[in-house]
């Protein structure tokens, strides 16, 4: 029959197309500890869900012997499937194919799947590998760029967007990935950059490796480009399964709720905040104590250690945790952590979760680096970020809440919903030992011994101030409460706040301190 | 984490025990500007250098021309006075910040 032969040169075709850039090809991507492009997708998305489009797409380019190149499914693989049954959008770029390099048809693919995620209001996973723009298209291949970063604007905060760095993203393809929503790095493969070290070196003098200036442990530790590190792409697909799990498939629903689990209880919420302020301890263990399972996923882990931030699920519902991390910096805020708690708070607001805030800070970082570096303007998107959001605010006072600190952390002044504190809260302007110099200069200084004096003028602040009484009697906290009440009362904030409404002035949008 | 919590971090009077980043540690204690020193307000790669130990300059004088992000930039004297220190020769790479010649 004619349809039977119709459908084995179907067949043919398909199978030369999966080759992708051909044996040789694969065979260098393997050498490197990658997989290829389909085998990724197939990883991350449910056996057997992955349909594949545009695979026949080919480019037309003339310039350069490009005429007589052949470039299978012109170095992009695209397509939908579901990760735990949640419907997803996904493209990867393919290296083995012109090393996976960006022309218009390219382009054209990837902003196809994008404009399908977003009319079906479904997740967006990008998977780069790409050595760049295809220079013998020339202009096109810049105006495949624009388009997809049009795209990922026009869906942030609409969509979640992820971006899956599998290799070389270098130059303005770096801009894709820094306008989505989280970014997963992989040790030794993922090299992100604007301008690499050859360009730098020859413009500058200055020399540096590749994984220096743009490894994945550059981005989580120091840059905060990335959100999520691994070391291998197994644990990477991993991760992007469970972060999937944990978020709304787009603004306009809530994430899928799970079956209530208690936390761990090895979790003693009492024992782990000590008494003394100037002690530290894991905030992280108060987040497992509260949490369904005692399961955090975190959020840049090793970049602004001072802030915790990260998502996990309180009765069933996701939640976004963020916190003072009095381990590192004594929890301060400064521009880093400003800038990672503000613009998860952002995220959270966006895709309808709620936000659960421990607090424990001394305020912000002293410093003329930190002036300089603009700690003002970082520091105000906290404030920003916390006072716009209309999803329920709850927030947990655990220990000191000193100052700008205080108020920055989702108090009730930037309409937190409920305000708990622990019965060693400290709520005030400052630390004792600093108000008391201040405000009792004049007795300590011509005091017969002013130390002495000092000692006691601390001791006296500290008693009247230090405490959460006197927040708690202006109504600024809803209620002190004791640690092994904070579970309880946050199930109880939450189911309260599940139908929430804030009305808002009509506005075209703000202007967030970027 | 690891347990890293030997160090100690003053804000307000209070001494804290904490971990300290790296960002912290290895910040630049702030220097201001000297008025007569030149500094290369970017590194590159020191093309010329225009004056020599002795000579007396005006404020907007020339005093080295420094290669840097493909453009050649001409470094200017922003006082009068006599040149006491040439610390650069043409070829020389210089960082950010360093100090390329001294004025009196």
């Amino acid at each position: 029959m004619a349809l039977e032969k119709k459908i084995r040169e179907l067949k043919e075709k398909r199978e030369k197309m999966l080759l992708g850039g051909g044996e040789e090809a694969v065979g260098k991507q393997k050498a490197m500890g990658k997989n290829t492009a389909r085998e990724r997708i197939m990883a991350i998305l449910d056996t057997g869900t992955f349909n594949e489009y545009d695979m026949f797409v080919e480019h037309d380019a003339r310039d350069f012997g490009m005429d007589k190149k052949h470039l299978p499914s012109d170095g992009v693989v695209i397509g939908t499937g579901s990760v735990h049954g949640n419907p997803v959008a996904i493209f990867a770029q393919d290296f083995t194919v012109a090393g996976g390099s960006l022309g218009l048809m390219h382009s054209r693919k990837i902003t196809k799947i994008m404009d399908h995620a977003l009319k079906m209001r479904i997740p967006l996973i990008g998977i780069n590998d790409s050595g760049g723009a295809r220079i013998q298209e020339g202009v096109n291949s810049l105006a495949g760029y624009g388009e997809i970063f049009f795209r990922n604007t026009i869906s942030s905060g609409v969509i979640p967007q992820i971006s899956v760095i599998l290799g070389p993203c270098a130059g303005g393809a770096v801009y894709s990935p820094a306008l989505t929503d989280f970014v997963f790095v992989v040790e030794n493969i993922s090299k992100m950059f604007i301008t690499g070290p050859e360009v730098i070196k020859t413009v500058l003098g200055e020399e540096i490796s590749m994984e220096a200036l743009g490894g994945a442990r550059v981005h989580c530790e120091t840059s905060g480009n990335a959100h999520f590190f691994s070391m291998s792409e197994e644990e990477c697909f991993s991760q992007i399964k469970r972060l999937i799990s944990l978020i709304p498939r787009n603004n306009e629903v809530k994430a899928q709720p799970a079956e209530t689990m208690p936390p761990d209880s090895s979790y003693d919420i009492e024992q782990i905040v000590p008494g003394d302020p100037t002690l530290p301890y894991d905030v992280r263990d108060v987040i497992r104590a509260v949490a369904d399972s005692s399961d955090f996923f975190e959020i840049q882990e090793m970049y602004a250690r001072n802030m915790v931030i990260g998502l996990g699920r309180i009765g069933g519902r996701t939640v976004g945790f963020v916190a003072n991390q009095p381990l590192e910096m004594a929890g301060v805020l400064d521009v880093d952590s400003s800038d990672k708690a503000a613009r998860f708070i952002r995220y959270c607001d966006a895709f309808n979760i709620p936000l659960v805030t421990f607090v424990d800070l001394p305020g912000y970082l002293p410093g003329v680096d930190q002036e300089h570096a603009g700690v003002i303007r970082h520091g105000a998107k906290v404030l920003y970020a916390y006072s716009e959001a209309t999803v329920p605010k709850l927030t947990v006072i655990l220990r000191k809440a000193y100052g700008g600190g205080y108020i920055a952390m989702s108090s009730r002044h930037l309409r937190a919903d409920f305000v708990f504190a622990w019965p060693a809260a400290e709520i005030a302007v400052m630390g004792p030992e600093g108000a008391a110099n201040i405000i009792f200069r004049k007795e300590i200084t011509s005091a017969s011994s002013p130390e002495e004096m000092r000692k006691q003028k601390v001791e006296e602040y500290r008693e009247k101030f230090a405490n959460p009484y006197v927040a708690a009697s202006r109504g600024y906290v809803d209620a002190v409460i004791e640690p092994s009440e904070t579970r309880r009362l946050l199930l109880h904030a939450l189911e309260v706040s599940e139908n929430k409404v804030v009305q808002m002035p009509w506005k075209k949008h703000g202007i967030p301190p970027f | 984490m690891e347990k890293r919590t030997t160090e100690k971090l003053v804000i307000d009077n209070t001494e804290y025990t904490t971990g300290l980043s790296r960002r912290y540690k290895e910040r630049k204690p702030y220097e201001a500007p000297v008025p007569g020193r030149l500094y290369s307000f970017i590194p590159g790669t020191v093309i010329e250098v225009l004056v020599s130990v002795g000579d007396s300059v005006r404020q907007g004088d020339d005093m080295v021309i420094l290669d840097a992000m493909k453009m050649k930039n001409r470094l200017k004297s922003h006082v009068e006075g006599t040149v006491v220190a040439v610390n650069v020769k043409p070829g020389d790479r210089v960082t950010k910040g360093m100090v390329l010649a001294e004025i009196s």
